[in-house]
């Protein structure tokens, strides 16, 4: 079992996303920064779809109580293994009673602890990722506890990557959307001359920017919308939705993020900046 | 069968929409899931439908797609379809029970509408409407066909609370809320059967297309349905459509 000795900010459970129910109105969810999340499930040769902790802002305290390995990713919260500094895309071994904390936040905003073997909760509809009321919790408590196999040996074949990181990144690569063709040169300028910064209004439905734009008066049917999709509200309000966004709006969806650009985002913050770039 | 022309457009990396004339239109939606299930029926495994309305949203849950490559093979299959391909839909006979426990609303709507209160019952479960989408919540279906003299304002403040089950009007539309959540609509009644319940084998029993009639039933029998509904046993009654 893996305890929640204390659970940080807000920390979930998540995997690659419940797919399959989106014409019934449920939402993917699954992780937001997919892209960290694959390399270290494949750094510990785990199954993609293998079930991680995502740690937003500030990290959880976690006791192992089986041996295992573990891999992190993500946001830089100051991760310490028994008061020992941990680092990003490294496999490291654990053993019954160690303790993970984390610290400071010095960069990014969602952080990833993967198991060997995944972690293996409630699974509702095909995945383990926690989206109420699919599932009965939102995220991680303290003093729960989370089971996950033993690992006694493992032998990597790939232990410690330098890898790219995107923590720095503040353009967005966007395609256009379906309703591209409302904006107006005036909404072009805008989109695409200045920087927006991340409202507070940011979770794992929804970012919302700041800044307006002009608005509109364009009406049109509810249709599907998708993660990564910009919806512009007739006031002019800029809202991109997430994992956990919902599966059909009635806003036009002028832009469409990349999955390497939803990635990008889910590392953002209250008050970062963003800039859009047309590809 | 009618057939309408149809537009295709790049969503993102591994989607494509598909769109038809921008009308609400039994028959428009019609030719949407026609075609849905004849796509199901040729096309690999590996893409998820969102039907809505006028649109239909193809969704590659494997690779990033090529847009031009779908596009021609779309329009063609849509252009050689005929009338052969089916769906299958059903119309639901849903319990609702119009007390003025659960229809907090009815009062001050049948001053708004000028309407008696049994009027409004009357009218609102004596017409079928159609699922022409389902989202926003897991199980919240869009339903059109709401008769004119039951349109009505959204509320002024919405709530920051509606009961799950609750019954609902709001402009042209009508709606269960599948799950406890803020909202603006005026609130007529309660529906006892959860349209969406994770522990069935099919969570959703409704799908786009189909069609929803409301009956009203007594109090007592509520909590018969309401008991039913949450252990499972409570099957609403369907009558296949389109047979």
């Amino acid at each position: 079992m893996l305890k929640i000795l204390k659970s940080g900010f807000f920390t979930t459970i998540q995997d690659t996303g419940r797919f399959g129910f989106r014409n019934k109105g449920v939402p993917i969810s699954g992780v937001m920064d997919s892209i960290s999340v694959e390399r270290i499930n494949a750094l510990l040769e785990n199954e993609p779809s293998a079930a991680v902790l995502e740690i937003t802002m500030t990290g959880p305290t976690l006791l192992f109580e089986e041996n295992t390995y573990i891999c992190l990713a993500g946001a830089l919260i100051s991760p310490t293994l028994n008061n020992e500094p941990v680092e990003n895309y490294k496999v490291y071994k654990v053993s019954s009673g160690d303790i993970l904390s984390y610290g400071r936040l010095e960069k990014g905003f969602r952080s990833y602890l993967a198991v060997k073997g995944g972690l293996k909760t409630e699974k509702v509809l095909g995945s383990y990722s926690q989206y109420v009321p699919l599932t009965s919790k939102k995220c991680v408590l303290e003093n729960e506890e989370i089971q996950y196999e033993a690992c006694n040996l493992f032998e990597p074949k790939i232990s410690e990557v330098k890898m790219d990181t995107y923590l720095d990144f503040d353009f967005l690569e966007v395609q256009r959307g379906p309703e591209f063709n409302i904006l107006t040169d005036n909404h072009l300028e805008a989109l695409f001359s200045k920087a927006f910064t991340i409202s507070k209004k940011n979770n794992r439905m929804a970012y919302q920017l700041d800044e307006k734009i002009e608005g509109h008066s364009y009406s049109m049917l509810t249709s599907a919308t998708l993660p990564g999709t910009v919806q512009l509200t007739p006031a002019g309000k800029l809202i991109v939705l997430m994992k956990d966004g919902q599966t059909t709006g009635g806003y036009p969806r002028i832009l469409q993020l990349s999955e390497t650009s939803i990635c990008v985002l889910a590392q953002k913050k209250f008050g970062d900046f963003i800039n859009f770039k047309l590809t | 069968m009618n057939k309408y022309p149809i537009t295709i457009k790049p969503f993102g990396e591994n989607a494509v929409l598909i769109e038809w004339p921008n009308k609400v239109e039994e028959v428009i939606l019609d030719d949407i899931l026609r075609f849905q299930a004849l796509l199901q029926l040729e096309i690999e495994n590996d893409w998820e439908f969102i039907p809505a309305y006028n649109s239909l949203t193809l969704i590659n849950l494997k690779t990033k797609i090529d847009f031009s490559t779908i596009e021609k093979q779309l329009l063609k299959m849509h252009k050689d379809s005929d009338s052969t391909s089916k769906r299958q839909n059903y119309l639901w006979k849903l319990p609702v029970c119009y007390d003025l426990e659960f229809g907090i609303d009815l009062e001050e709507l049948s001053k708004e509408l000028k309407m008696s209160i049994e009027e409004i019952i009357k009218m609102h479960s004596s017409h079928e409407y159609i699922v022409y989408g389902i989202g926003f919540l897991p199980g919240f279906m869009y339903l059109g066909g709401l008769p004119k003299s039951l349109e009505t304002l959204r509320k002024s403040e919405p709530r920051l609370k509606v009961e799950k089950g609750a019954v609902g009007l709001a402009g042209k539309q009508t709606g269960i809320y599948p799950q406890e959540s803020p909202g603006g609509w005026n609130i007529i009644g309660n529906c006892p059967i959860p349209v969406f319940n994770v522990k069935s084998e099919e969570p959703c029993f409704v799908s786009v297309g189909d069609k929803i009639k409301f009956e009203a039933i007594p109090r007592a029998e509520y909590e018969l349905h309401k008991i039913e509904g949450e252990v499972g046993i409570y099957t609403p009654e369907k009558i296949v459509l389109n047979a």
